[in-house]
């Protein structure tokens, strides 16, 4: 067992890369083994990730501690004192079990609906969990900037060879490695302005010495280099516009994807380094992050109300969902300000776990989403919501299955949705209550263009044959009309359905995770 | 110090100087009968040797003086192994491209071997005449080289140009020596170093201007803007074996030896030298990634993208901090040259290997290769991230380094520009990638890859991941061979 736990994390993070270079040694035309060898291997992660979950609940979380665990602390660059230094606490194990998941749905979903460059699809998307996973347990900033960086190229290539002619997807690809790359290089030279002033650049022991605390010039730039990058990827307003791009041009895996994980790393970061290392920055300018926050609340669920493109709407809700998580944790930062009054320790670890549990939410959720977006639009060949309508009678499982998707997106109790939103307000009501009565404005317009746009344009009402009549099967063959969910999308969706369901009713299956780290994060700087 | 000695210390010089008229011997038996293969394999031969040797003496040297003129350190063994691979690849590479354009190809390959030590010269000297000599000797060599294909109008345009900048280049360089001789009365570096040190005034203002023309020299083999002018043309003209060899081994003879003569000859200058370099860097690499941007061929996209990248390794000059521990600037120039060493040799050769099936490097010869030859053009984007310092490869490594000890010296705009700089390069870098994988080509014949090209490139990319990951030993070496320049000033 102690080997297991010794190396469970390497595992997890490096599986994936040995499948993909197993995947590459494949011959290109056997696709039926190469789908098969994808499908069990991806499906390693998740069991091990799970295994990892149970294991720290039972060990840390019953005896309601919250603090790192599985550490491995290898000298990797002596001469700069790099070293492979991996752990994991309550913050990252949910995340990390939502890759596993979301990347074993996405090789699945992909074996069946991915017709052209099978090989190089599998090898990259192997190759992408890779990056994933090692940002979420790398605690050296190296290291972390490494896995990054890492995550980067295969979703170039996805984007740029599997997406749709029409959403130019090499210009999408392009945009999307540039955006992250600008925020990454300044990030880079944020790295090196923390190993100049602590002498490491292992995040605990940075965190212990603390980062410029004699020079707050340093301190500030670096504090934004590192802000700048994480809200890039997040990616918050006003640094979005590669967003609709990129989730719209990628294939229906790579969106879920990068909705579901990529995203998150952003808001990781802040919670992983910016928070520990630069406490008084933060501080200083947590309103900036949680104004930032509201504004993308507001302003993406009004642009989604305005989009006609199901995907690109999908896309932009997930702005406004981001914002949630920004408006979280800005709300914590501010609370460091205010550490003399009563309760404020209370109301930062809400709001600290109210964005913890809108990342894994805001995952399972639009994951779900952009599923459900891949299963019309291989049969419609168009996402225009316009052509839709009264496909509620036609598809009744994609129906209720969107129906789950649709109202745990907007917040709907007894969903896992409601939960995240509940805890990012009441924790930010406490500490920025302006802030936080704006944002409630954006739920209002979530629910409208859930229902109206979504629910009502495309299910309800009368279904007219002659308004689109370029209807398949999903697997191609022509159709007359809207055909049903086949077993495999069935496979994909209703797990993901399940953990909405499931969270809606037990939130303290994924919060425990969340609220014992923050307590252990928090307190330390409280 | 007897004679069996310091055939020890010279003992690359030598073997390389003996392979090099070897070479011409075989080809004078052979009659080119082989295609100069008998040649290259000599030349072959001759180089391992003369790695081996400086490898030898890069593990285990003191740092010696041969007749107060060259100094056998761990600085000069640097450079020396670095040249000495590169052309070793480029010799590889060039069996097969050469066979058929030239009837001189013993020739070919003597140049080529005598060209490695016109660089283990230039490097190893310490006297601003053995200097000259070493510049000279490796400019005269390379201008045959570039204009080796005689039928080639582009490859003779490719010479003259090298060599009219060249030679005016020389010039400039040598006025400055005599400056500094006028100054000093001497031109041995240490000597000029010690003589210097009370400079002010007008001396002060004499020795700057001494650095100014003396860059003219140095900064036009390394390919700094102003000096550039004459890269873009001859990197494209020349045969792009050679033009692998004056990307990388030649421009880092350039850095190496502006290197050594700015801080041992000018140590009480070291504020002015780096404020030059600074701005040149910045110069450079907005000058060579704006310009780059905009070509429409793949092999005059990484001239101009080479004329960029000297802007990011002259930093570590810029940035040069003998005090600094981990950053001392120098160590970054010597790492980021080595993981620059192998990313540009690879990817002149992918362009090489196109160019031999599709006639040019123009942008529509990529399209498509990612189906036509996957394995070249996975190897392409290994060196093209690598290029764009993307982990884990070795150009990240350099990159990092270098702007390390920017932001350690509190340059903040240098590391800013720099930064920047580096996304905008991302573009034309990532926009090859785009070229091989996103875009189809009507032509879908596979591309055939010679063995020995196909050794070369795996060797090449292999280097750029192993800098990367397995970094330890890289830096280590990087590290020791400046030691001693930082300390004692040779």
């Amino acid at each position: 067992m102690d080997f297991l736990r010794n190396s469970v994390l390497t595992l997890i993070v490096f599986l994936p890369l040995v499948g993909s270079v197993i995947v590459m040694l494949m011959p290109k035309e056997d696709t039926k083994r190469i789908k098969q060898f994808s499908i069990v291997w991806s499906f390693l992660p998740l069991a091990l990730s799970t295994w990892l979950a149970i294991d720290y609940w039972i060990r840390f979380l019953a005896h309601g501690s919250g603090g790192m665990a599985y550490d491995v602390n290898l000298s990797w660059i002596s001469a700069l004192g790099v070293n492979y230094h991996i752990g994991a606490d309550g913050l990252s194990i949910p995340l990390i079990f939502l890759t596993a998941l979301l990347s074993f749905l996405g090789v699945y979903y992909s074996t069946r609906v991915i017709r052209k460059r099978v090989k190089e699809f599998f090898v990259l998307f192997l190759f992408l969990a890779t990056g994933m996973f090692g940002v979420f347990v790398a605690l050296d900033l190296i290291l972390f900037y490494v896995f990054w960086e890492i995550g980067l190229v295969p979703m170039y290539f996805l984007i740029g060879i599997w997406g749709q002619a029409k959403d130019r997807p090499q210009y999408a690809a392009m945009k999307f490695f540039l955006y992250t790359l600008a925020g990454s290089v300044f990030m880079l030279l944020a790295i090196i302005g923390v190993y100049l002033s602590t002498g490491t650049f292992d995040i605990i022991k940075a965190a212990q010495i603390g980062v410029w605390t004699d020079w707050p010039l340093a301190a500030s730039l670096s504090f934004w280099a590192f802000l700048i990058a994480f809200a890039i990827k997040v990616p918050s307003f006003p640094f979005h516009t590669w967003l609709p791009d990129a989730h719209t041009a990628a294939p229906t895996a790579g969106s879920v994807i990068l909705a579901g994980v990529l995203l998150k790393l952003g808001a990781y970061g802040i919670l992983r380094i910016l928070l520990p290392l630069f406490p008084q920055s933060f501080a200083q300018y947590g309103w900036i992050v949680a104004l930032l926050g509201v504004i993308g609340i507001v302003y993406g669920a009004f642009v989604s109300l305005a989009q006609t493109d199901l995907k690109r709407l999908i896309a932009y809700s997930s702005v406004s969902h981001m914002g949630y998580v920004m408006l979280g944790i800005g709300a914590t930062a501010v609370a460091l300000n205010m550490k003399g009054q009563e309760g404020m320790l209370k109301n930062a670890t809400m709001a600290f776990d109210g964005a913890g549990l809108q990342m894994f939410m805001h995952g399972i959720i639009t994951g779900a989403l952009f599923f459900l977006v891949g299963v019309i639009y291989e049969r419609a060949h168009t996402r225009e919501l316009a052509k839709f309508g009264g496909l509620s009678t036609m598809v009744p499982v994609f129906y209720g299955t969107m129906m789950f998707a649709g109202f745990a997106s907007l917040g709907l109790p007894g969903l896992s949705g409601f939960w995240a939103e509940f805890f990012v307000f009441r924790g930010a009501f406490g500490i920025v209550p302006v802030l936080a009565t704006i944002g409630v404005i954006g739920i209002v317009i979530t629910a409208a263009y859930i229902l109206y746009r979504i629910i009502q344009s495309v299910f309800l009402g009368e279904y007219v044959a002659k308004k689109w009549d370029h209807w398949t099967t999903v697997y191609g063959k022509h159709a007359d009309g809207p055909t049903d969910m086949e077993t495999f999308e069935k496979v994909t969706l209703w797990p993901l359905v399940a953990l909405m369901i499931l969270l809606g009713i037990f939130p303290s299956l994924i919060l425990n995770f969340f609220n014992q780290t923050a307590v252990d994060i928090l307190s330390r700087l409280f | 110090m007897n004679a069996s000695e310091i055939i020890r210390w010279l003992s690359p010089e030598l073997i390389l100087l003996i392979t090099g008229f070897v070479v011409l011997g075989a080809d004078l038996v052979m009659r080119r009968r082989d295609e100069g293969r008998t040649a290259a394999v000599i030349a072959l031969i001759g180089l391992v040797l003369a790695l081996i040797m400086a490898l030898l003496l890069a593990m285990n040297n003191p740092a010696t003086i041969v007749a107060s003129t060259f100094a056998v350190d761990p600085y000069s063994s640097f450079f020396k192994v670095l040249a000495i691979i590169a052309v070793s690849l480029v010799v590889l590479s060039s069996m097969d491209f050469m066979k058929g354009k030239s009837r001189y190809l013993g020739e070919y390959y003597a140049l080529l071997v005598f060209v490695t030590l016109a660089v283990s010269i230039a490097v190893s000297a310490t006297n601003l005449l053995l200097v000259y000599l070493g510049i000279e000797f490796l400019s005269i060599t390379s201008y045959i080289l570039t204009g080796f294909l005689r039928n080639d109008r582009r490859s003779e345009e490719a010479a003259i140009k090298y060599f009219l900048y060249g030679a005016s280049a020389g010039a400039v360089m040598l006025y400055g020596i005599s400056l500094v001789y006028g100054a000093t009365g001497s031109t041995d570096l240490v000597a000029v170093g010690e003589l210097m040190k009370a400079a002010t005034g007008p001396e002060h203002l004499l020795g700057v201007a001494a650095i100014v023309l003396l860059l003219g020299g140095f900064g036009f083999k390394a390919s700094l803007v102003p000096f550039h002018q004459w890269a873009p043309d001859t990197y494209d003209g020349a045969p792009t074996p050679v033009t692998a060899f004056l990307a990388t081994a030649s421009k880092a003879a350039g850095f190496a030896v502006a290197g050594r003569v700015f801080i041992t000859a000018f140590p009480q200058f070291t504020p002015d030298w780096m404020a030059i370099l600074g701005s040149l860097a910045i110069l450079t690499m907005t000058v060579g990634n704006l310009t780059a941007l905009k070509q429409h061929s793949v092999k005059r996209m990484l001239a101009y993208s080479s004329i960029a990248q000297a802007g990011y390794i002259v930093l570590g000059l810029a940035a040069y901090n003998p005090t600094g521990g981990t950053f001392t600037g120098l160590n970054g120039m010597l790492i980021y040259l080595f993981a620059y060493l192998f990313t540009n040799i690879g990817a002149f050769f992918v362009v090489l290997a196109v160019e031999r099936y599709a006639g040019s490097s123009e942008f529509s010869t990529f399209k498509g290769l990612g189906k036509r030859a996957p394995g070249l053009a996975l190897l392409m984007t290994v060196f093209m991230l690598s290029l764009a310092g993307i982990p884990p490869t070795g150009g990240f490594l350099g990159k990092f380094y270098v702007f390390a000890a920017v932001v350690e010296k509190h340059f903040l705009v240098l590391a800013a520009i720099a930064a920047v700089n580096a996304i905008v390069a991302a573009f034309y870098y990532m926009n090859v990638i785009r070229l091989m994988f996103f875009q189809d080509s009507e032509d879908e014949t596979p591309l055939q890859v010679s063995s020995g090209l196909n050794l070369s490139l795996v060797v090449s990319a292999v280097m750029v991941l192993a800098i990367g990951i397995l970094a330890q030993p890289f830096i280590a070496w990087a590290v020791e061979s400046v030691q001693m320049v930082n300390t004692r000033g040779f």
